[in-house]
């Protein structure tokens, strides 16, 4: 089947049509429509490439009671992904090609987006050996980032070891950056509100700390470093500066910190406990801030769904998480389009371009032209539209934005040129054999 | 404006005048019933029927033989945390009850209030004056009885009866209290 | 009022109306018949995460006098890790017939979460909630305040705040609900007041709080205060750096004899207070404890009256 896109705004700029044949990009202009072709009227709609989502937590194996590959995908699908880099904190650990091939193939399987499994840096994360990288890159499942994400790496040497022999691999470490030993028993940001509230805090030196570090030794190195979801103002600055001295390091956000603050905590509902923890208003501008001047490369959602019984209980007992990938690129419009800090463009730079060539995903992120793989979101900007977590394709329920009405609203997703997404609702997975 | 048929009206049924003339009766009466002053204890139950006890008791004391100070008849009883409708309405502050020095135990206690309506009240203060001792009898002394009974309660001495309908409110005014003296029925005619 | 969660929560009406109840509540205890009858028939439960046999029995005591039937529910430690969640055992109470649930839990905002859900529609008395609030030890120790201070300058309790009062609260302010739930209350009745620690044991976000901060209690004792409010402080903190040792602790932050006999010295009218349990020779010494100026045992006898207040005041009411 081919697919004419009519009248789309492409990076929300110029209009045009698009003619998508055999999943590639086939003609882009004033395109009349033939009989063999589905017509999708784009009018008012903005096309970005697909986006490519480096944070998500997919739980299989091992919690499928909390999402599965596939409902991941179908929440990815839905938000306009084509891709998503799924952590390796699953059970058993992604640290073996074994298992990076299992989900890699069960993504393919699905058939809603590419998913790019992630491989751990540690053995089973517990921070002592070195897992088997070079295995894992060469897999069928490539893997090309490898995190330890949920858990920091700690120990100062295995971070220097990790960071030298993934060149190899052409890889790159993402860094879950807390200090374990200042964050002990950690519930929520440690500040004015934690003070009130009698819940120990995570200061934000935990973060920068294990940041300033990594930088440092990704220098000395020579090697790539990539930060996952930076959450406070000083991180910012850290990674502004080591950008500066032309340290290769790229870092990530995610959208409920640029919204988010710890004043939702005096609440004490557990849909606001995540790790990295919300932070202050102060910290919500400088990321804003710092995506806007390209110090923060890319949107991550570090999308994690939590069975219920995760969620309805007290603060202390609930587990750390929310989902994201159904509402990211509203809260991205929210947040830096219509604040007027970033274009359309920008939008694709971070959400798609920058992180496909991050996780090294040769066929995503690129360039809405002619002969490029069919990878293609189409948005409606104009659209306003209320969070029901009921609703969601992801089994999680607990996002924060619950209840929240948020602009714009994903209209159609493409994925190598078949629609996983029409009319703002799943329509079909691309089949494995295609 | 709340357009209703029938304009509200108070009308007076008791000077400070008439509230004299009946407290004096009722003071006599109570001794008569008693014959006479012996282990005599006045306990008014607040707000009113403590400055009405405390009346009550100026009078008693000033035709009782010898000299006998009124403060040692009279005491107060709270009935608050004995009411029987707390969880109905508005959580109410407690104020103290105070017990004349001889205490309740064998005496002939007369329980005073200003209005006796649905009785509940006074069963209220017996239920409140068990807990502080065995008094050998009580009586019961009101300002007003406006019908209405809901339990079987009658009071010994009244000052007066009001027949009423159960849409009036009798106000009791007492200088102690109110800076005037009077009683009033507010309604509908 | 719905629940008692916090004193943060509490107005100046509303804090002086549940001392003055409490005063009452106190005289009663005096009586030959202590019980009164006012909440006859209703079931209060006391839900127990943390092992506390004080409190339990304080508010125990204080449902009895009132006529109400008690059920004690003790869970140690987390409801998840023991198998039941908190949800699931606040629901069975609910469907045994509870009226009210005096809840004590190890992690702050529990009670919270239990009265802003729709679990229960029960009342709900917060008993310590990890280490957020407490707030019926604040409005004992606010009664006792105020009681010591008419008593000494003869005058009436009732319808008082706490105005001009000078407190100071001293010890593991980081690791005190005790702290926290004084502090608003304290506040909201008029009183100034100083916390006193090592840096260590005092939260970052305290400089923002409206209290002075003081490392240096001499300073703070020869300044002239009304009360000084001692809080337990545990030796096993030492463990993880907090101070270097019991014994440098007590020397600059405990209530020792050199202490009490300064105090006793200037003539000043400080009342020692102690939430208990005590720590004799850490915090404070044997011999302020049992000073004369020590308010300790009138803190746990005027805690059944104040306890009494909360719940007649949650529980009468409550069908309008």
């Amino acid at each position: 089947m081919n697919y004419l896109i009519q009248q789309a705004a492409i990076l929300g700029d110029e209009v045009q049509d698009v003619l998508i044949v055999d999943g590639k990009i086939a003609q882009i202009g004033t395109i009349e429509a033939t009989d063999d072709v589905q017509v999708i009227d784009a009018k008012n709609l903005v096309l970005l490439p697909g986006l490519v989502d480096t944070h998500t937590h997919l739980r299989e194996p091992g919690r499928e009671d909390a999402e599965t590959v596939e409902t991941g995908s179908q929440a990815a699908a839905l938000g306009g992904y084509t891709a998503v880099h799924a952590m390796a904190n699953s059970t058993p650990v992604a640290d073996t090609a074994g298992v990076v091939e299992q989900v890699y193939e069960l993504g393919r399987q699905a058939g809603w987006v590419d998913v790019r499994p992630v491989g751990a840096v540690t053995v089973g994360l517990a921070g002592k050996q070195l897992s088997e990288i070079g295995a894992m890159a060469d897999s069928r499942a490539a893997v090309k980032m490898f995190s330890d994400d949920g858990i920091c790496v700690w120990d100062p040497l295995l971070m220097r070891r990790a960071l030298e022999y993934v060149k190899a691999f052409d890889g790159v470490i993402a860094q879950h950056a807390q200090e374990p030993r200042l964050t002990e028993g950690a519930q929520m940001n440690e500040g004015e509100v934690s003070s009130i509230l009698g819940m120990p805090g995570w200061p934000a030196v935990a973060e920068e700390s294990i940041i300033a570090r990594d930088v440092l030794l990704a220098e000395h190195v020579g090697a790539r470093l990539h930060v996952c979801h930076v959450s406070t103002s000083g991180s910012v600055e850290i990674i502004r500066w080591a950008k500066a001295r032309g340290i290769n390091v790229t870092a990530e956000v995610t959208p409920h910190h640029l919204l988010l603050t710890d004043e939702l905590v005096r609440t004490y509902d557990p849909v606001y406990k995540v790790n990295p923890p919300l932070r202050r208003e102060a910290d919500v501008q400088a990321l804003r801030a710092g995506v806007a001047d390209g110090t923060i490369d890319v949107i991550g959602t570090d999308h994690a769904p939590h069975p219920s019984e995760s969620k309805d209980c007290e603060w202390g007992a609930a587990a750390m998480g929310m989902t994201g990938l159904e509402t990211a690129l509203s809260i991205v419009q929210h947040t830096l389009v219509e604040t007027g800090l970033l274009s359309w463009a920008d939008v694709a730079r971070i959400t798609s371009t920058v992180p496909a060539q991050i996780g090294r995903v040769a066929d995503q992120g690129r360039e809405i032209a002619v002969g490029q793989p069919a990878n293609l979101t189409l948005i409606d900007p104009a659209a306003r539209w209320k969070v029901d977590p009921s609703a969601m394709a992801t089994k999680g329920r607990n996002s924060p934005f619950a209840g929240m009405e948020l602009p714009g609203q994903v209209r159609a997703t493409f994925f190598h040129g078949h629609p996983t997404v029409l009319e703002g609702k799943l329509a079909t997975p691309r089949s494995a054999n295609a | 404006m709340n357009e209703s048929s029938v304009p509200d009206v108070s009308r007076t049924v008791l000077t400070g005048d008439d509230i004299d003339r009946v407290l004096t009766r009722v003071a006599f009466e109570i001794i008569e019933a008693n014959k006479g002053t012996n282990d005599l204890v006045l306990l008014g139950i607040p707000s009113r029927g403590f400055p009405l006890a405390q009346r009550l008791a100026q009078r008693i004391a000033a035709s009782a033989p010898g000299d006998v100070d009124p403060a040692t008849l009279i005491g107060q009883l709270d009935i608050t945390m004995y009411r029987d409708d707390l969880r109905h309405s508005t959580t109410r502050t407690p104020s103290p009850t105070r017990l004349p020095a001889g205490g309740i135990d064998g005496k002939v206690v007369v329980l005073v209030d200003d209005v006796l309506y649905s009785g509940r009240t006074i069963r209220a203060a017996l239920d409140a004056l068990a807990d502080w001792g065995r008094p050998r009898i009580v009586r019961l002394a009101v300002l007003v009885d406006r019908g209405h009974r809901e339990l079987p309660i009658r009071a010994d001495h009244v000052g007066k009866n009001l027949p009423t309908a159960k849409s009036e409110k009798v106000r009791v005014h007492l200088e102690e209290l109110d800076g005037k003296n009077e009683v009033i029925i507010e309604g509908a005619a | 009022m719905k629940h008692l969660l916090s004193t943060a929560d509490l107005t100046r009406e509303e804090a002086i109306a549940i001392l003055d109840i409490a005063e009452e509540m106190r005289e009663s205890g005096t009586r030959a018949i202590k019980k009164l009858p006012a909440l006859r028939g209703r079931t209060v439960v006391n839900l127990f995460f943390e092992d506390s046999t004080r409190t339990r029995i304080s508010f125990e005591a204080a449902a009895k006098r009132l006529s109400a039937d008690v059920i004690n529910f003790s869970a140690k430690g987390s409801s998840v890790s023991k198998g039941e969640s908190l949800k699931d055992t606040a629901q069975t109470l609910l469907a045994i017939g509870a009226d009210a649930v005096v809840i004590r839990h190890p992690d702050s905002g529990a009670p919270a979460r239990l009265a802003a859900t729709d679990w229960i529609g029960l009342p709900i008395v917060n008993a310590g909630d990890g280490t957020h609030e407490h707030p019926t030890q604040a409005l004992l120790d606010a009664f006792t305040l105020r009681r010591q201070v008419a008593l000494r300058n003869g005058t009436n309790p009732l319808g008082q705040g706490l105005d001009g009062l000078k407190v100071a609260i001293v010890g593991d302010i980081l690791h005190s609900r005790v702290a926290r739930s004084n502090l608003w209350l304290l506040k909201t009745l008029g009183a100034e007041v100083t916390m006193v620690a090592p840096p260590t044991l005092l939260p970052v976000g305290a400089h923002s709080w409206p209290c002075t901060i003081s490392y240096d209690l001499d300073a703070v004792i020869a300044s002239g205060i009304d009360a000084l409010m001692m809080l337990r402080v545990q030796g096993e903190r030492m463990n993880a750096a907090y101070f270097p040792n019991p014994r440098e602790y007590s020397r600059y932050w405990g209530l020792d004899d050199a202490r009490l006999a300064t105090l006793d010295a200037s003539g000043a009218q400080t009342l020692i207070m102690h939430p208990g349990p005590m720590n004799r020779g850490l915090e404070i010494s044997s011999a302020a404890a049992d000073s004369p100026r020590s308010t300790v045992l009138d803190q746990v006898t005027n805690g059944v009256a104040v306890r009494m207040a909360s719940l007649y005041m949650l529980l009468s009411g409550d069908l309008i």
